[in-house]
């Protein structure tokens, strides 16, 4: 009972966020505004962008994760940690890391002017769609090597045992895995393409790439129209909403058989080490040198660091234990309460929890300004408003992890619990706990850095004596600092990538691969 | 006992701070940031006001008008510094701002006179480049040749809106053509000004929509003298930031004293390299070594308030319509 409490109590504060913010700067105007040509050719072009970058991430992603599952290597688990750098980037560096190998003035530009060809240039399409996938390649892989690890290792002692051959590893194996766990990654790339408009621009080469997210800037800026901002937003709710729909009803495959926790052994690594080397390393240059060249860039003015840099990591870290603890609570609530429940209940709760990402910051923002201001300063609340943001932004992955995972441990060992007459704590504590252990460090991980690294709502509700490591960043750069920017990239880069790794490191426990 | 007197003590730092009048000033995010002028005048007004000035920084000069406009009469600031013309119809529109009487010797060109509105610091868009290329001087000739330039995008950034305005300003009419011409020049159209001085230093375009005073900053903080502008002979189009004072304030005697202070030597002395644009009224000193030169009123375009808003939205479809191809 008290879990469906919770689990309600957690989407509703879910659905004002995200649905009654908009609502709220649609009323705060005159009402929603119509569209026009301009808005709906956004549309289109935003809904264009974000399915292309989404299915190339996926189809990318899934050679690399399976690669990375069945090969073992020195400097794999440093690779994988690696992998999540791209993602909790500042857009602006990772955008400038990506310039510095394909730019015009790039690595691969220079190398091809050395050889007597013309430059690179990305610019357009093909820069949206490299840069998008550059963004969210390693997070779809992360996902799916988590999915890949997730499988008993029984099931492939088994079918080492019946010799089987490739086709059938896949198509009994890691299929239904794969149906199972690409149309979730897919949702979450689509959503996160689908409000990002700094990259879509700087890379996009014009008008041409504008986003919907940029229409409602331009709502809220030029012409201070709330109703086509709150419009806009709804719009981009709706998307979210049908393609979760689509998403989430593709059928799950049923769990057949259960495994023993065993580390999982891939004994048919060897035989295709050629073509997974190639994968690893092509996906690991395409990720690894831009992000060398932040680095880079980075290193070389550390020691120009501004002293203000030790009172913005301590409240960039505050805010992202704050904001971890939150997602949390608010993903276990949810799959604790609905995973149990029939499909629809599921999709629907799943889809409320994945409207965080659908959400356009600058319509929260504002929606949670015009809450707040009749009774208070907002910029007091800065803090929690700007931890409990990126809490809901990183609660779609942090589901999208947890609630497969505790929808499989109930499935496998309910009959067990009830069968012993298993008391509540001890199912908790030797059954469920251990069962999400890794599930709970890899999306804490995740929400941690993803809270690290999101100039967020921050930025609405700044407080000149509180800034974050972005907002820092962004204001170096504003300063033409650009140097002190680049160092500060490093710090953050660091500062996330240890928040990820002790969170998954811990949820890992022992194991030795994952 | 010793409780007591903590208390005591909370009670009467707190009694004091009560006593002490607090001017809230809303102005633009990097006003306020460690690298921006905002703790110096902090510093420099609260020495001599027997006050506590709270600056609160939201985003740029457009979203700081939105800001106001969502708060309505209810706004807590007592000062908003830090629109530009291009917004200041828009602001005066919304009955918010009291009229002021503010006079001063403004170096700005062309002079200022506005009912609502003062000047605190002004400067000119320009295309930066680095000093060994061979610069245009003027659109026509930019678009002409094969030079690549990285601009901002009117609908999320000043310098971008700036720009628009600048062509339409220069051309009229014509303005829908040169952008046309220009569309194979743009490397790229950015979110925001950093994006676009951030690609342009790593060599992505040969020339970056900025101020004029942007190659000072490199000369004068970093000793590198190898970035300048290029000179248009159509003239240079101008951002002027201005302050004005909330009609609901319940500060009204310092918020005067402010605005006094805003036009001050002491104020005005450290705009130039903190702000980087040029000081609204000449500091005693001048302007720092390696500072540009103003330059003459012919040469300093600017539409009116008026004009810029009624222009914008034309201007605006006209830019779409161009580069959209």
């Amino acid at each position: 009972m008290l879990r469906i409490v919770l689990g309600g109590v957690v989407l509703i504060a879910l659905l004002i966020f995200s649905l009654g913010t908009a609502l709220v700067v649609g009323l705060h105007g005159r009402g929603l505004a119509a569209l026009n040509g301009a808005d709906w050719s956004a549309v289109k072009f935003t809904l264009w962008q974000a399915s292309l970058s989404a299915f190339l991430s996926i189809a990318m992603a899934i050679p690399v994760a399976r690669a990375l599952a069945r090969q073992v290597f020195p400097g794999r688990q440093a690779l994988i940690t690696l992998l999540g750098a791209p993602f909790i980037l500042p857009v602006i560096v990772g955008v400038l890391g990506l310039l510095a190998v394909f730019g015009r003035a790039g690595w691969i530009s220079a190398a091809l002017q050395w050889a007597g060809f013309a430059k690179l240039s990305i610019y357009g399409a093909p820069g949206v769609i490299l840069a998008h996938v550059f963004f969210n390649l390693p997070l779809v892989t992360r996902l799916l090597l988590q999915a890949w690890a997730a499988i008993p290792a029984e099931r492939f002692r088994v079918a080492e045992s019946l010799g089987a051959a490739p086709w059938a590893y896949f198509r009994l194996i890691e299929w239904p895995m794969l149906r199972a766990t690409v149309p979730g990654a897919f949702l979450l790339v689509f959503l996160l393409c689908l409000t990002s408009f700094v990259v879509a621009l700087a890379v996009g080469g014009g008008p041409r790439g504008t986003t919907i997210e940029l229409a409602i800037y331009q709502a809220f800026r030029l012409d201070f129209d709330l109703g086509k901002a709150a419009s806009l937003a709804l719009v981009q709710f709706t998307i979210c909403g049908v393609v979760s729909l689509l998403a989430f009803l593709v059928p799950l495959p049923q769990t057949d058989g259960l495994g023993l926790d065993r580390v999982v052994q891939r004994l048919d690594g060897p035989q295709h080490r050629f073509a997974d080397g190639l994968w690893i390393s092509a996906a690991g240059a395409f990720l690894v040198l831009p992000l060398g060249a932040v680095l880079m860039r980075g290193l070389r003015h550390m020691l120009e660091l501004p002293p203000q840099i030790l009172a913005a990591s301590v409240t960039s870290l505050t805010i992202a234990f704050a904001s971890t603890a939150l997602c949390l609570a608010m993903a276990l609530s949810l799959s604790l309460a609905f995973a149990r429940r029939g499909s629809l209940a599921r999709s629907l709760a799943e889809a409320s929890g994945i409207l965080g990402l659908a959400s356009s910051p600058l319509v929260v923002g504002t929606g949670l300004f015009v809450l707040i201001f009749p009774y208070a300063q907002p910029m007091t609340f800065a803090l929690p408003i700007t931890a409990s943001v990126n809490a809901m932004m990183a609660l779609p992955f942090a589901l999208r992890v947890l609630m497969p995972a505790v929808q499989e441990a109930y499935g496998d060992y309910l009959h067990l619990r009830l069968s012993l007459g298993m008391g509540r704590w001890i199912w908790m504590i030797r059954i469920l706990g251990p069962r999400l252990r890794r599930p709970i460090g890899f999306s804490a991980g995740l929400a941690a850095a993803l809270s690290m690294g999101d100039l967020g709502v921050i930025a609405l509700f700044a407080d000149p004596d509180l800034q974050t490591l972005p907002l820092m960043l962004y204001r170096l750069m504003g300063a033409y600092r650009m140097d002190q920017a680049a160092a500060t990239a490093v710090v953050l880069v660091v500062q996330s990538l240890l928040l990820f790794w002790m969170f998954d490191r811990g949820g890992r426990g022992h194991a030795a691969f994952g | 006992m010793k409780l007591t007197s903590l208390f005591a003590g909370l009670f009467l730092a707190s009694a004091a701070v009560a006593e002490t009048p607090v001017l809230t000033v809303y102005t633009y995010d990097s006003f306020i940031s460690d690298w921006g002028p905002g703790p110096m005048v902090e510093t420099a007004f609260e020495a001599t006001c027997g006050c506590d000035l709270q600056m609160i920084g939201a985003g740029d000069g457009a979203a700081l008008l939105s800001r106001l406009r969502l708060e309505g009469t209810r706004t807590e600031a007592d000062i908003v510094l830090g629109l530009d013309t291009n917004l200041t119809a828009a602001a005066a529109e919304t009955g918010l701002f009291s009229p002021m009487s503010l006079s001063a010797n403004y170096a700005v060109p062309g002079g200022w006179s506005d009912r609502y509105f003062a000047p605190f610091d002004w400067g000119y868009f320009a295309f930066v480049h680095n000093t060994q290329l061979t610069a245009p001087t003027n659109f026509r000739s930019l678009a002409a040749s094969d030079l690549k330039i990285v601009i901002q995008d009117p609908r999320s950034s000043t310098p971008g809106l700036g720009l628009l305005l600048w062509i339409k300003a220069a051309y009229g009419d014509e303005a829908g053509d040169i952008w046309a011409d220009l569309s194979d020049n743009i490397v790229t159209v950015t979110a925001g000004w950093s994006e676009a001085y951030g690609m342009f230093l790593e060599g992505e375009a040969d020339l970056v929509l900025s101020y004029t005073t942007s190659p000072a900053y490199h000369l004068i903080a970093e000793e590198d003298s190898s970035k300048t502008f290029a000179l248009f002979d159509e003239g240079h189009y101008m951002q002027i930031e201005v302050a004005g004072k909330l009609a609901t304030t319940d500060q009204n005697a310092l918020a005067d004293q402010f605005l006094q202070f805003m036009l001050s030597d002491e104020f005005q002395s450290i705009i130039p390299t903190t702000n980087w644009m040029f000081p609204a009224v000449t500091p005693k000193m001048g302007l720092p070594d390696g500072f540009p030169q103003a330059l003459s009123a012919e040469q300093s375009l600017i539409l009116s308030p008026q004009e810029a808003a009624a222009q914008r939205s034309a201007a605006l479809e006209e830019w779409q319509n161009a580069l959209a191809r």
